[in-house]
């Protein structure tokens, strides 16, 4: 069973590699101007240069960083406020209504009045990214404290717990799943917001990087500049994911 | 009774639209960042009357929904390809996990190079973002067709696209459209991105441009609107797929 699954995804590998021998042939034929792609051979030397001349890593550590504390920030802020709103039924007849309201409203449209606000500044970004990561979790934590088990609040009263350890024992982990799908939405939403921040405001990293090769027409470090915001993407997620795992183990439907 | 309770819901915004109006009163000074409510409802009908707003808004919407109906065809061939054929599903899996996690915006660049600015530029990168999405939630929704209607067609002795027009897409549509939904807001905010960061069109390049030229109360009342657009698009789309779909829509997207 094990054995075949590494096969299928040895096989899905290779199909992987044959996508870019094409995508080398593609280039190579110039089938498309070498101006808009270059080949993966010319993308993969942009990389290893600019990271052998030191000029990528600070961009993809900064930008990393960006997004990070930007979807910490979100995330402590949001499930707190979200616990807070969600225990309360009467704080989410007042407040759920407007926060839906403002859910589908995009992130980035905030993006000119915290320009207005805090300038062409690295708290603006900063601000920016914390502010879009900051609804799927709110909301999803609203949500899955709203959905806990009824009978397991009579459990906590009948056992005489104090509301922070209803939130702490019961609510929080019974509500985890949905805030852990929320902190993977909001997690992609930071890496896009990153991005758009420093291109806006030109803080360095790798959103400016690939905004500048392009307007240089350097193609083959806007390609490798874009191949490292896709790792990004991978990694933060697939480290989401083996947290998932970690702290849902106790589920036994999973 | 579920009526009685819907005020409670406006007590706040209400309450805080007040404060902002007297706080902007009270201190009577003029702010190139803030406005107050009054003078943001004032912009926000003058920019209505003389039609650059809805300009804007025909602008954003058209490129949301081109980029949005290239993403959906291109996302659903794929998706129902994928779900009908688990050998290929399982060949291609590295290939879409990784291209997936690229952010849209990080094709802003490539975007530009090729199409320069304006349409085709953005509704190519709309396209690229809602594609994902529908193909993920097509893909298991196909997938996870009951397996005795498949057999069903195979007695039939139907062809794949008889198959896939027949059985297929009307056992997946519920769980499509839900896709679909989720791909119309990602499609809008997408487009309003694009527009702010570099596109000059639309509702992103309004708001952007009344930031630029200090004037807080359009880029409030533009705002605004766009939160009117998205809730408005949601709203329609929510509509739409209990309309559709009725309580099978309910039940799949509970699952």
């Amino acid at each position: 069973m094990k054995g075949a699954r590494i096969a299928w995804f040895a096989g899905s590998i290779a199909v992987g590699a044959l996508i870019v021998v094409l995508w080398q042939f593609a280039a190579d034929a110039k089938l498309v101007s070498p101006v808009f792609l270059p080949g993966p051979d010319r993308a993969w030397t942009a990389l290893v240069r600019g990271f052998a001349s030191g000029t990528l890593e600070p961009k993809l550590l900064g930008t990393i960083e960006r997004m990070f504390y930007g979807w910490l920030l979100a995330s402590l802020v949001g499930v707190a406020l979200g616990a807070l709103i969600g225990i309360s039924a009467v704080a989410r007849a007042y407040l759920a209504p407007m926060l839906e309201f403002l859910r589908p409203l995009p992130a980035s449209a905030i993006i000119p009045v915290a320009i207005a606000l805090l300038g062409l500044s690295e708290g603006m970004v900063l601000a920016v990214i914390a502010f879009g990561a900051l609804w799927p979790m709110l909301l999803a934590t609203i949500h899955g404290f709203a959905a806990v088990e009824p009978r397991l609040y009579e459990v906590s009263r009948a056992l005489g717990l104090s509301r922070w350890s209803v939130i702490w024992k019961i609510a929080l982990p019974s509500a985890l799943p949905d805030i852990l799908a929320g902190m993977r939405l909001g997690l992609t939403i930071a890496l896009i917001l990153a991005v758009v921040g420093e291109m806006l405001a030109s803080r360095d990293g790798l959103g400016l990087w690939i905004l500048l090769s392009a307007r240089s027409f350097r193609a083959p470090d806007l390609f490798a500049g874009v191949i490292l915001l896709g790792l990004v993407g991978f990694v933060s997620a697939m480290i989401l994911t083996l947290i998932e795992h970690r702290l849902l183990r106790w589920r036994a439907t999973r | 009774m579920i009526r009685s309770g819907k005020w409670r819901g406006l007590v706040v915004p209400v309450a805080l639209v007040v404060i902002a109006e007297i706080a902007a009163r009270s201190t009577e000074i003029t702010s190139d960042t803030l406005a107050a409510p009054s003078a943001i409802i004032v912009a926000g009908i003058k920019a209505m009357g003389d039609g650059t707003i809805l300009a804007a808004t025909g602008q954003t919407l058209a490129t949301a929904l081109g980029g949005l109906g290239l993403g959906l065809g291109i996302g659903l061939v794929f998706g129902i390809l994928l779900g009908i054929f688990p050998i290929a599903d399982r060949l291609m899996e590295f290939s879409v996990e990784a291209f997936r996690p690229i952010p849209s915006v990080a094709l802003l660049p490539i975007a530009m190079l090729v199409f320069g600015f304006g349409y085709r530029m953005e509704i190519s990168i709309v396209a690229f973002g809602t594609m994902w999405p529908i193909l993920i939630l097509t893909r298991s929704a196909v997938a996870g067709i009951e397996p005795r209607l498949l057999e069903v067609s195979r007695v039939l002795g139907l062809g794949l696209f008889a198959r896939v027009t027949k059985i297929v897409l009307p056992a997946a549509l519920p769980r499509i459209f839900v896709a679909f939904r989720l791909a119309a807001g990602v499609a809008l905010i997408v487009a309003v991105t694009v527009e702010i960061a570099a596109n000059p069109l639309g509702l992103g390049y309004a708001i952007m441009s009344a930031q630029q030229s200090l004037d807080p109360a359009l880029m409030f009342a533009l705002l605004v609107w766009i939160g009117l657009i998205g809730w408005g698009l949601n709203m329609l789309l929510v509509w739409a797929q209990s309309r559709l779909f009725g309580r099978a829509a309910i039940v799949e997207a509970a699952q």
